[in-house]
Formats: structure tokens, sequence, C-alpha cells
């Protein structure tokens, strides 16, 4: 198998902001580590072929520097879980993320 | 009262109206033979008949907007009368798949974190619609942000096929291909990442386009895999998809991976191949593309359907892609990855839900309990997936080693090219499987895009066009028609030739009648 | 131990009695283009809280970058002046992490391929010698929104109850500039770190792309410091210093975890790699919060936008139209002002060349544009305890008040009361003109009235004045003066106060 362990997975969920639960992870330490070995299969092809991001045929796409307008705050705002004066209120944060 | 009754002998016209294609539909409304608000009220009607209940309806749509769609449609009305010029499809009512942003409809992706969300803008593919007159019925479900092939993964329940209600209508667009089939909108709009419109089309009998890469503004398409997405039509017969894709194609300054080529002339294609000659035309099967895990029903009419290509004048040969056993890791490497940053916006503090917060849990830990919440199992897995092979330590051999995968896969299709105008496939191996069969193997569910991947990977233009029902179950086919990038109009002509040829025969009844529903009620 | 060690570092003549220190400097500079990096929305300081956002730059499901043009033009401009080479095909890449300001929780950034890369910038150091900084790369990015802290005790991100966001600085365009380790500086490096950051700002003044403004925050340096034992080759472990806000800063920064870093390692400790944040009152840095675990910023390539290549013409258009370096400049200017040697330098010193040189840009006579900042605002300057460029005036400004004072609307006494208001944060110079009612008087009648009043009230004077005495009229001016609490022009008062007396 691809060696994916529960303790991988835990830190993936860390990673990814996802407060997964201890069945949850029997569940998708199991999943990931199939697929994971079924998707390595990629290894297979040679070093040398160049990589394809994207397939858009073109360069340099750029727009003029003119403003344009912005949303009404009142609107931004009203979609919020939380706002106060005029800011997104947001539960205490801590330091910077990894 | 049973739907059948009312629509059998001299019954009301609403009947007839909700089978009909949407080009058929335009010309009577453009004639002033009916109106667009008549024509509207029967959908809702139709949608009012066999969508409900989420537990054992259609249940095509999450949500349906009555007033605005009938304003809408009120407006396309008096539009006609004013005698000006209208757009081809003005007045003809269509249903968009719920990742799309709209002003005056809730955008959820199927998903509990986006619940209720009210987007301030429209995508672009809207303004369109809404500039060309059509009326939009309401959003369809989907799987949870796109990810799926069966819509068992939308958080709302899933959709069922209007061919048998205990089968999946197809994903993650199965609530669009399920509309379109059920006779509850003639046209629908989808998302294409790895076959969400293509395989859905296939499994319910309509037709479903990816357009090539680039060709359709992705802006307000809520995003899955960003270099893989494609918005594109579904619709009941290939001139009506034509129809719809030139509606939404073109250049988009909001999206700059649109490109600036002149959109391929898809409706003239569409009628050209309705006249049935394909005298010339280099068609090729890629071999790669049968075997192991495919229906021998799906196989028995996908031959079938190669040999009505030959009868139609098509030189059919056989090609080799090697490279396309690569396309399903590739594509479960690269969309996850794309996907798993996407998703991250998602975290609670501008819009959505928000879970925990109670004063004590900061915003990491309140982010980390809302998506927990938030997403469902398939979206975490994939999302950890794609955490995973973008990782520090993983990058070289899994995200790495995917992109290097995507340019063989690129080189098989140009090969391919060289000797052929298209590629054809089954658009899926198997007819619409049951609900529930494959909802707990994740690998087994993947399996459904195997065909459909490898041009969203290349970026190429491709299509589901209805090729019969399986002689195993009497399920619907479908064939894929694979075109060139920026050579959409191809498999259009390829397309629309083999639909005029089975007319009335491989494709069946368009709008099954879903008299088992209606009795239940 | 660190505690003592932090209280007492070594100074960096003892530093380098044992170790070589090697530096490595990152700075940010906010692009002065009138939208953002990737939409249409205004880039503006000190607007509104969330008066300039959108889907995009507020990550809205569905929405999609679009590049600011000039933005890039700007960078590869950024670059030419920095002697770098423009890469033929470069990209955006995203770099993920989840931090509450950054509304998509990835900042498209550039990796693998920043769109300029391996240039120079050869210092004037105070000596009058130059040291080469070599340029490693030079990248496009955006910035985050800022964070407000409610609750604790000092308003500060730790002990706060919660946080309120402003998104209006998040997708301003960012470029960041990267040097290649500064090796062999030795005692000097402080003095080089300062002397890079001082010239990379003059230059990309010089360039007019950012308003380079260390206390606004348009422009940010992180500084890299660790030591090698002398005669090795290996680098030291390194920290990154962070929120150092003025060129002093750069400098203390350095010179104090060069200190540090010698105390902990002479005492048989390690440096452990981290960020560092720097206090300006103190002079001294303190570690961040440790991450719990390594940052994994899984970075790749930004599906959203397409890659840019620069063509060969672009590219020679825009070093083309590159402006004179500013050493050049210098000469040219001290040649127009007629200025010596010494008053150039004293200029430099004070970090006063371009701010005379913008106000002299911006209308003023040179001579009135050097008096006002090596004289008033030099004083101001001092006792506010900041440098001439962090005075918050700007050289505009500066030019309408000579310019005031030029008409006549102002002395220049009360030009300088009117610096002190724009000081003060009081608005433009005309705002407080009006604010506090500046203005000199010269509404005729009102100053006749207040001399007649003025001769009524003294007509023992008068009559002198009458009488042909014209030195009394100087008390009575000075009680017109004082009637108009100074805002009369004096000399126009002498004249009316003989004329009514004839």
């Amino acid at each position: 198998m691809s060696d994916i362990t529960r303790d991988d997975v835990a830190h993936l969920a860390r990673l990814a902001r996802l407060a997964v639960s201890d069945a949850e992870l029997d569940m998708f330490s199991a999943q990931i580590d199939a697929i994971v070995d079924t998707v390595s299969k990629v290894g297979e092809i040679p070093d040398d072929v160049p990589p394809t991001a994207q397939v858009v045929p073109q360069t340099n796409v750029v727009r003029p520097d003119t403003v344009e307008p912005s949303l009404p705050r009142d609107v931004v705002l009203a979609a919020a879980p939380a706002a106060e004066e005029g800011r997104f209120r947001v539960p205490r944060i801590l330091g910077e993320g990894a | 009262m049973s739907w059948d009754t009312q629509r059998s002998g001299a019954g009301p016209v609403d009947s007839e109206l909700v089978s009909l294609d949407a080009a058929e539909l335009a010309r009577r409304i453009h004639a002033r033979e009916v109106s667009s608000v008549e024509v509207t009220r029967a959908h809702l009607e139709r949608i009012e008949a066999v969508d409900g209940p989420a537990e054992s309806g259609v249940h095509a749509f999450l949500h349906l907007d009555a007033d605005g769609a009938l304003a809408a449609a009120g407006a396309a009305d008096r539009a006609i009368a004013d005698g000006g010029p209208v757009s081809p499809l003005a007045g003809v009512p269509i249903a968009l798949k719920d990742n799309l942003t709209t002003t005056d409809m809730p955008t959820t992706c199927a998903s509990r974190i986006l619940e209720g969300w009210r987007p301030p803008y429209d995508a672009t593919v809207v303004t369109r619609l809404r500039a060309a007159g059509l009326v939009p019925l309401g959003k369809t479900n989907l799987d949870e942000f796109a990810m799926g092939s069966s819509t068992e993964n939308s958080a709302f329940g899933p959709s069922r096929n209007p061919w048998d209600l205990t089968r999946i209508p197809g994903g993650s667009g199965g609530g669009s291909s399920s509309a379109v089939a059920a006779g509850e909108s003639p046209l629908a709009l989808g998302s294409d990442t790895g076959g969400s419109i293509r395989q859905p089309g296939a499994v319910t009998g309509t037709v479903g386009v990816k357009p090539t890469y680039g060709t359709v503004s992705r802006y307000g398409l809520v995003a899955f895999s960003s270099s893989l997405d494609q918005i594109g039509p579904c619709a009941r017969s290939v001139l009506d998809a034509a129809l719809l894709h030139e509606v939404i194609g073109g250049k988009d300054a909001n999206d700059q991976t649109s490109v600036s080529a002149p959109l391929p002339p898809v409706v003239e294609a569409a009628q050209a191949g309705a006249r049935g000659d394909l005298a010339g035309v280099r068609v090729g099967v890629v071999s790669e593309f049968s075997g192991e895990g495919y229906h021998s029903g799906v196989l028995a009419a996908f031959t079938d359907a190669v040999r009505v290509l030959g009868e139609l004048g098509a030189d059919v040969v056989e090609v080799s892609c090697p490279s396309f056993a690569y396309a399903l890791p590739a594509y479960y490497l690269i969309a996850p990855s794309e996907a798993s940053s996407n998703l991250a916006r998602f975290d609670a503090m501008r819009y959505g839900l928000r879970v925990g917060d109670d004063g004590e849990h900061a915003a990491d830990e309140v982010m980390s309990l809302t998506r927990e919440a938030g997403f469902g199992a398939e979206v975490k897995r994939r999302i950890m997936i794609g955490t995973h092979a973008l990782s520090a330590g993983s990058y070289d051999a899994l995200y790495g080693k995917a992109q290097k995968a995507r340019t063989l896969i690129v080189r098989d299709f140009t090969a391919a090219f060289e000797t052929c105008d298209v590629l054809v496939s089954p658009t899926t191996p198997t007819t619409a499987f049951a609900i529930g069969e494959r909802s707990d193997d994740p690998l087994a569910m993947y399996l459904a895009d195997l065909c459909t991947i490898p041009s969203n990977l290349a970026g190429n233009a491709a299509l589901s066009v209805p090729c019969g029902r399986s002689a195993d179950d009497g399920l619907p086919v479908g064939l894929q028609v694979m075109a060139p990038a920026l050579a959409d109009d191809r498999a259009y002509r390829v397309a629309a030739a083999y639909e005029a040829a089975t007319a009335g025969s491989a494709a069946g009844p368009r709008i099954p009648e879903l008299r088992a529903l209606e009795t239940s009620r | 131990m660190t505690a003592t060690v932090e209280s007492a570092p070594y100074t960096v003549e003892e530093v380098c009695e044992h170790f070589d220190p090697v530096m490595g400097l990152e700075v940010h500079v906010e692009l002065n283009t009138d939208t953002k990096m990737f939409c249409g929305c205004a880039n503006a300081f000190g607007a509104e809280p969330n008066t300039n956002i959108c889907p995009v730059c507020l990550g809205l499901p569905g929405a999609l970058p679009r590049v600011n043009g000039t933005a890039v033009e700007s960078a590869i401009t950024i670059g030419l002046a920095l002697n770098c080479q423009v890469r033929e095909r470069s990209g955006f890449a995203r770099k993920n992490y989840f931090y509450p300001d950054m509304p998509k929780n990835f900042q498209i950034s550039q990796y693998e391929d920043p769109i300029v890369f391996d240039g120079y910038l050869d210092v004037p150091l105070d000596d009058g010698g130059t040291w080469r900084v070599e340029i490693e790369r030079a990248h496009m990015e955006e910035d985050t929104g800022k964070s407000l802290h409610i609750g604790g005790a000092t308003g500060r991100i730790h002990g706060a109850d919660y946080s309120l966001l402003d998104y209006n600085r998040a997708g301003v365009p960012l470029i960041e500039i990267v040097t290649k380790p500064i090796v062999g500086a030795g005692v000097r490096a402080p003095e080089v770190a300062r002397a890079y950051v001082t010239a990379l700002r003059d230059v990309l003044r010089g360039l007019a792309v950012s308003d380079v403004r260390m206390d606004q925050g348009s422009m940010r340096c992180d500084a890299n410091v660790s030591l090698k034992p002398k005669g090795t080759e290996e680098f030291g472990t390194r920290t990154e210093t962070k929120n150092v806000n003025s060129l002093r800063s750069v400098e203390r920064a350095v010179r104090y975890e060069m200190g540090r870093h010698a105390g902990v390692l002479l005492s048989g400790g390690t440096i452990r790699q981290e960020t560092r944040h720097f206090d300006e009152q103190s002079g001294t840095t303190s570690a961040g919060r440790p991450k719990e675990t390594f940052a994994d910023y899984r970075f790749f390539p930004e599906p959203d936008l397409p890659p840019l290549e620069p063509s060969r013409d672009w590219v020679e258009s825009l070093r083309a139209g590159l402006p004179e370096r500013p050493w050049e400049r210098r000469a040219r200017i001290q040649t127009e002002w007629g200025l010596s040697d010494e008053e150039l330098r004293d200029l430099v010193n004070a970090e006063a060349l371009d701010l005379v040189a913008d106000t002299v840009d911006a209308g003023a006579p040179p001579e009135a544009a050097r008096s006002w900042w090596v004289s008033y605002l030099a004083q101001q300057a001092n006792t506010a305890g900041v440098t001439l460029p962090e005075l918050a005036i700007t050289p505009v400004q500066v030019a309408r008040v000579v310019a005031l004072v030029g008409e006549g609307t102002l002395t220049n006494k009360l030009a300088r009361q009117v610096v002190d208001g724009v000081l003060a944060g009081e608005g433009e110079p005309d705002e407080v003109v009006s604010g506090r009612g500046l203005a000199v008087v010269s509404d005729e009648s009102a100053l006749t009235t207040a001399v007649d009043e003025a001769l009524a009230a003294q007509p023992d004077i008068a009559e002198k004045i009458r009488a042909g005495k014209t030195k009394a009229a100087g008390a009575i001016v000075g009680a017109v003066m004082k009637a108009t609490r100074g805002q009369a022009d004096a000399a126009r008062v002498q004249e009316l106060v003989l004329e009514r007396c004839r």
C-alpha cells in the first residue's frame, strides 16, 4: 500500500483545517491509503517528461489599471456570520498559521 | 389524477410543451403560437408534479424561483411582442447547476457550508442567459462541490434517474440532466471537471457537452478544479445544446483563461450534421475504452453506433491512446490538489456557515470545526488527498507526476487527431447504477469517469449523445464524441448526424413517463 | 539563560571577533497602481473599512483573478532598475496557508519562476564608498487584509477577545525583493542593511512605482541574520526579524540580532530557526509564537492565470524609459541648485534630498524648499524622534505652504503654524489655514478700521506720527498686530498707519 498512516491523515486534516473525529480518521486513513496507492501509478512516468499545468493556449493576459466599482459594504457584511463597525467580526486570532 | 391521463387525448397543451426540444419551443414562442409564460408555467407544473418529495421524487432542483421565472418569461414575451430582434432561445426555460452564482437565488454547491448563501454577483454565463432572454427556473442538485458521479454526495439528498427512480442520474450534474430528462426543463447548464456533464447525459438519455477549455467563461462557477472545470450545455437534442453553447460561449474579460479565438460554429455544424452526411469524416475508435468493467449492453450499443457512423459515410479506424491509462490516476491527483486550495476559502470568516463561535474557540479552531461540520465525506477525502499530493514530501512523486501524465495524454490526443477528425467511445462504462451501490467504495465510483476524464486533462471538446438502450437493463447509453481543442463543431456535426440517423429508434423516447411516480403520489 | 543574553547582547565589534555575519533582506513594496493586483478595486490607503472590496479580492466563491498589466510593468521596471534578468516565461503560483486576513486562504504569488531575477544594487555607504548587494529575485504577489484586535488588556493580538477584519488592503499589489546572502560586511553589516534599504527606497521612489512609506507599511523589511564562525564556510542557523518599520530600525534590528546570536552561540547554545518581532521602543527582538508544525505552503501553479512572456521589445522599451539613477540625479541636482559638497551631503544624510527635490517638482523654489526641510521640518522631526521622510507631511504639502507664503496669504510665522497643523493631522495646508483661521488679514477695510481704532486709543502717539515722527508708528503697528492676533501683514499695516496720519 501507499504507507499513508492514521497519523499522516491526522496531520493532513490539521493542515486542511478539518476537525475530523476518531471514527473518521479510521475510515479516511483506509480509504486515502487505497486511493493514493492507486493514483501512485503516475510514478511510472519518466522524469524527463515536461509537466503540463494548464491547457490555455495564450499568454500575457492582463487588464488595464482602471478602477471599477466595488461591492456595497452593507451587502457584503449582511452575508457575514458576524460584523461590527463596518468590519467582519471573527473569533480571536492566535498568531500566524502554518 | 395522474400525469398520464392528463396528457392523453386532447389534454391541456402543457403536457406536450414539456416534451418539446428547446428549438421547437423557441420557434413557437417567437411565432407567438404559445407564450413564454405558458411554457414556463407548464414546466413549473411538471416540476411540481414529479420533482418532489426529496425522499422519492426526481429531486432535480435544490431551489425553485417560480416568481422570478414567470417575471422573466413575461419580459421575454413583451420583447417578442415588441417585434425587436431577440436571441434564438429567448423565452425558453433553463435550469442552472447550483454551483453557478446567481444574485436572485441561493448558491449552495449542495453543501451545508454554503447553505443559504446569496452571491452578490451573477456568473458570466448567467448574465449571458439573462441577456439572451432565457428563463432561469431554479438551481439544480449536484454532488457537493461537483465531487462525485451520482449526486449521492449532495448534502441535500440525491437526485433520481427519471428512467428508474431507484438509480442514480449520474454526477456531479445529475440534477441538471435529470431535470432535462424528466421534462422539468428543456435546457440546463452543467459544469464538467471529469465528466460531470457527459456522464449524467449518458445515463439519463440526454445530450451533454463539455466545450473546449477556455471557450466558456468560468467566472461565477464555484471552482472545483480550475484547470479542468468547464461549463457546458445539457439538452434533449444536439441542436439545442449548440444553440445554448452559442449563448454562453465566447471570451470574457473576467476569466483570463478564456480564449480570444472565435467560438467554433457549433449551430451551423449541428444543422449540417443533421443532414446526415459524414462522407470523408475520419472517426477513431479509442481501443483503450473497452474490456474489463464495461457492460456488454453498453459495448453493444456503442458498436452499433459506430456501425451507424460508418453507414453515414464516416471512415472508421481504431486508434490507441496508451497514456490514457494514466488519466484516472492523474485526475484524482490534480483535481483534489486544486480543490484543496480552491475550497480553503470556506473558513467561516466572511460568509457561509460558522460553527463553534462561542467566545472560547479561536479563529483557527472555528475554521476547523466549521469545515468539519460543513463538508461531506467525499469533499473532506479529496481535500486531504490534495493536501497530501501537494505537500513538500509528495509533490514530485504525486502532483508533479500527474502533470507529466497530462503531457502524455495531450500527446496521445494530438497524435490521434493527426489521423482522425473525431474520436469516439462509450461515455461511461456502465448504465445508471443503483443508488447506494457504490457509495461506500470511492474507487468504484471513480471508474464512472474513466472515458470522460482524458478530455478534461487535455482541454479538448467532448460531448455525449444518446445511443440507445442497453440490452442488459433497458437503460440509456451514451456515445462520447471527442474533438480537438477549438474544433467543437466537429463533435456537434458527428453527433447531430448520428442523432438524425437514429431518431425515434436508438435514442428512444426522450422523456420517460414517470407514471410510477405520479400514481404513487 | 536567554533572558540574560537578550538583556546584554554583544557589540558588533565583539561579535565580529568570533563570527562573520550573513544577512538576507526581504523587502515588500506595495505598488501605487490605481487598482489592486487582481481586480479593479481602488488601491487606496486609509479608506473606510471594507469599501474597496469585490468578489475577487474578497475571495468569494466563483470569482477569478485578473492580472493588473500596470503592476506587471512596474515589476519588470523594478527588476530592470535592479539590474535583473527578466524571465522569458514566468507564472503565478498559489501559496497555501490559512489565516483570517487572507480571503482565499492562499496567496497568489510567484514561486519557481519569478518575473525578474539575478540582479544587483550598488549601495552608497556613509563614507562615500559603495557596497554591491546581489539581488536573488523580485516577484509579484498580493497583500493581505488588516485585522484589529478587540478586548484584552492591550488591544494586541495576544489576549484579544475577538478581531475585526478590513479587506481593503487584501489584493493590493506587492513586489517582494529578495537579496542573495550578504556576506563579508563584518562590523558594517547593520550599516549595509540600512544603506541597502535606503538605496532601494530611493531607486523605487525614482521609478514612482510605490509610495515607499515604511511608516504606512507601503515598504516593509524582513531581516534574516545568521552568524558563521570565522574561518568556516557553512552558514549558521538564521532568524527572520519582522516588524522592522523604519530605516533606523533595520540597522538596529540587525545589530541586535547579531549580538543576540553571538550571546547564545558563545554560551554554548543553539539558535532556533524562527520568526522574531522587532520592538521599536526597546530596540530588541522577541520570538514569535512557535509554530506547531513547520510551514508547508504547498505551492503549485495558479491555474486561473496564464503565463507571462514579456516580449523583448516591451522589456527594452521599459528599459529605455528608466529614470536616471538616484546618484546620477544627485550630481545633476547639485549643479542645478548650486550646492556645495557639504550642503549636498547634509541633505542626503538628513534623508532630505528627495523630499526637497519632490518639493521643487511640486512648484517650490529650490532655496525655499531646502530651507523648510533642513531647518523647521528637521527640528520637528528631531523633536518627534523620527526621520524626515517619516514626518507626516508630503513634499506636495510643503510646496503648497511655500506657495501660500509667496502669494501673501501666509507670513513665515503663520506658515509654521500651518505646517504644525498638517503634522498634527488637521488635513491639507488649505484646510489648516481655514480651520485655524490663519490667513493673513488682507481685507483693507478691516485693517484700516483696526488702524483707526489703534490711533484713536493712543491719540498722543497719533499726534507724534502726524508731526513727522514716523518711528512712533511702531507702537501702533504693534497694537494692530495684537488686535489681529498676528495675522496681518506688518509691512502693510505700517503703510496704512502712515497713510492715515498724513
